[in-house]
């Protein structure tokens, strides 16, 4: 089994420096997940890894071996890449032989290693088709079929599923994520869509202009996010983020939160206020995700709520929930109600508020508090 | 009229200026078919019946006297063997010349885009001014450099010219063909193992096939239908047949034998022809495709 461990990675295009200094230490069997807005290097550190770039300065280990300078063949990784890049006048049995071919493995074993992938992915009957021939799901499958017979240490895909329609993704995350108990390879996944991201992964890397802004746990990234970027960029509709002033003494502390419908006052959990202790008076922003902005009732029992009125702007049904959109403290924020709650755009709401997932942050730095 | 297809005004006013739009490309197609018809019937004409008849009559008698006067035994110049053997000289220049130039365009066009190095685009910037240098220009020093090989004069010094001014153009054409070609394939080939020339002869080189149809075309054309090169660099038995024709049409003995001429002009324009009408089709479609586009 093999882990990846990135020290102090470096990339720059001339004087462009894209990558700027990641550390990133993989353990065997993990599956990690890079998130990030476009363009903040994902690829690039992916294909650092594959070897398809080279350092400007930094380690690389795979399987505790140096790997700086050693080509990407020889590095024991596949890869599956977002436009599949398969072969396109070769079948797909020659897609999947060709890494064979070029690394002269026996006929027999190739035969052999071609039925074993193609029954995995269900992909036998399509063998002698051209790529062309393919749907994209087809296509994708027959890409990390190609990916697969290189039995390599550690898998690398980059935004494998991007390309499909909204549900094949979802059956082919699923696929990824039955292959990745099945085979236990180490595996490092690009992707844009944070609800890949939290579904796949052992661990997320949240990347931020060529830097990892936060690496942990799905569940440690979603509830405990280290800062405004990653609040920001995991959850869907995003956090709501709310410019207020901290207001109250000793432990009763509260954000206070004013605009033109009036004054909202939301009440700090004990182990929130000690946080923010002895700032009273200054400006906080309030990060409050849409499903703890709810009917009455919908909270778990002890928590510590809170009510507030707002004239609805927009009703948006999704199916199970309802999402409501309305302005709080001058900007637009999304609460989260069951279906079958009666709302109608332009009457006023009453929220129920869960404080207890409440989250701080600091206007200027954007840290959590 | 045709039900199929987009949606048309229809009426009497509509049908006349069909019918007007016909006449225009029937009458344009006359003027463009009629130099070739003139040809062809001149070339099956007895010498006495082109001195009585009128140029546009049609032949009363055919006879293929001038064609096989052209091919066998027409007076080049002193060496009276028709332009047969200058037509072997040109098929030894035109296929070494095609194919290597071909494929070096095409290695070229594959390393400036998927093996991307420092300068690329300069060395690029450069071949692409190479196709526009006119070729009276290079004449001189081209002339001195093929003595220097010791290849004035022969066959394969008018191929090193022609290999050499077709670069441009042939590397023009492959680059614009592989840069749409994805990189990822590339590196997903780099990643099972492949090195550069694997890479270029099992992956690309396949892929290419419409550009190297067009590309074979547009070689096979300039390079046959070359004067220029051919009678500046090659002596008497090694010209071309564009230069022998001239030289067919030039030989003044006795009475002109515009029959001849012609027979010979339709003879050396015969390879051409042929490549287009069997490779004609992917040539379309690679212009459709944007193969040839500057
Ligand atoms: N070969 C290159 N030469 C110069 N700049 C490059 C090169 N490759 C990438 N870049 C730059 O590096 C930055 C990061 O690119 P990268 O492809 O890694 O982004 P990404 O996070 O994968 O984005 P996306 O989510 O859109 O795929 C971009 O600003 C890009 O312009
Ligand atoms: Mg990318």
């Amino acid at each position: 089994m093999a882990g990846v461990q990135l020290e102090k990675v470096r990339k720059s295009f001339g004087q462009n420096e894209v990558i700027k200094g990641i550390d990133l230490e993989i353990a065997p069997g993990e599956f990690v997940v890079l998130v990030g807005p476009s363009g903040c290097g994902k690829s690039t550190l992916l294909n650092l890894i594959a070897g398809l770039e080279t350092l400007s300065s930094g380690n690389i280990r795979i399987s505790d071996r140096l790997v700086n300078d050693v080509p990407p063949k020889d590095r024991d990784i596949a890869m599956v890449f977002q436009s599949y890049a398969l072969y396109p006048t070769k079948s797909v049995h020659g897609n999947i032989t060709f890494g064979m071919e070029t690394r002269h493995v026996r006929r027999d074993e190739q035969d052999q290693a071609v039925s074993e992938v193609s029954q995995l992915l269900h992909i036998e009957q399509l063998l002698d088709r051209k790529p062309g021939q393919l749907s994209g799901g087809q296509r994708q499958r027959v890409a990390m079929g190609r990916a697969l017979v290189r039995k390599p240490d550690v898998f690398l895909f980059d935004e494998p599923l991007s390309n499909l329609d909204a549900k094949l993704r979802i059956e082919m995350r699923t696929e990824i994520k039955k292959l990745h108990q099945r085979l236990g390879k180490t595996t490092i996944y690009v992707t844009h869509d944070q609800v890949e991201a939290m579904t796949l992964a052992s661990r997320i890397a949240v990347m931020d202009n060529g830097h990892i802004r936060q690496f942990g746990p799905p569940a440690e990234i979603y509830e405990d996010p280290r800062d405004l970027f990653v609040a920001g960029f995991m959850g869907s509709p995003s956090m709501n983020l709310v410019r207020g002033t901290l207001v109250g003494d000793g432990d009763r502390l509260a954000v206070e939160v004013r605009d033109q419908e009036g004054t909202v006052s939301f009440p700090l959990p004990a182990a929130l206020a000690a946080k923010v202790r002895g700032k009273t008076g200054q400006q906080i922003d309030l990060g409050l995700r849409p499903e703890i902005i709810t009917h009455h009732g919908a909270h778990a029992e002890g928590a510590m709520l809170s009510n507030f009125e707002r004239a609805i702007d927009v009703v948006e049904p999704t199916g199970p929930d309802t999402m409501l959109v309305f302005t709080l403290g001058g900007a637009e924020a999304i609460g989260r109600v069951r279906s079958d709650e009666v709302v109608e755009a332009g009457r006023p709401y009453t929220f129920e508020v869960n404080m207890d997932k409440a989250k701080l942050f600091d206007p200027e730095s954007g840290i959590r508090l | 009229m045709s039900r199929k297809g987009i949606v048309r005004r229809r009426g009497a006013g509509q049908a006349a200026l069909r019918l007007l739009l016909y006449a225009v490309l029937v009458l344009f197609c006359l003027v463009y078919l009629l130099p070739l018809v003139i040809m062809v019937s001149t070339s099956l004409k007895s010498l006495g019946e082109i001195r009585t008849g009128s140029l546009i009559s049609l032949p009363t008698q055919v006879s293929l006297d001038a064609w096989l006067k052209a091919w066998g035994t027409a007076c080049v110049g002193v060496r009276c063997k028709g332009i047969a053997p200058y037509m072997w000289n040109s098929v030894l220049m035109v296929v070494p010349a095609v194919l290597i130039s071909t494929l070096l365009g095409a290695v070229n066009g594959y390393a400036l885009t998927k093996w991307r190095f420092r300068g690329a685009d300069v060395i690029f910037a450069l071949m692409l001014f190479g196709a526009f240098i006119p070729f009276q220009i290079v004449l001189l020093p081209m002339a001195r450099t093929l003595g220097l090989f010791g290849l004035a004069g022969t066959t394969w010094g008018l191929v090193l010219v022609h290999t050499v001014y077709g670069l441009a153009f042939t590397t023009l054409f492959f680059r614009n063909f592989f840069v749409s070609v994805s990189d990822g394939i590339v590196q997903a080939a780099k990643i099972d193992g492949a090195g550069f020339f694997p890479i270029f002869f099992k992956l690309m080189l396949p892929m290419a096939v419409p550009t190297i149809v067009v590309t074979v075309i547009w070689q096979f054309t300039n390079i046959w239908n070359d004067f220029l090169f051919g009678s500046a660099f090659t002596v008497g038995d090694s010209n071309p047949v564009t230069v022998a024709l001239n030289n067919i049409v030039a030989t003044s003995t006795g009475v002109k034998e515009y029959n001849v001429d012609m027979a010979a002009a339709i003879i050396a324009g015969l390879p051409t022809l042929a490549v287009y009408v069997l490779a004609g089709n992917y040539f379309v479609r690679g212009l459709a495709a944007g193969a040839v586009k500057g």
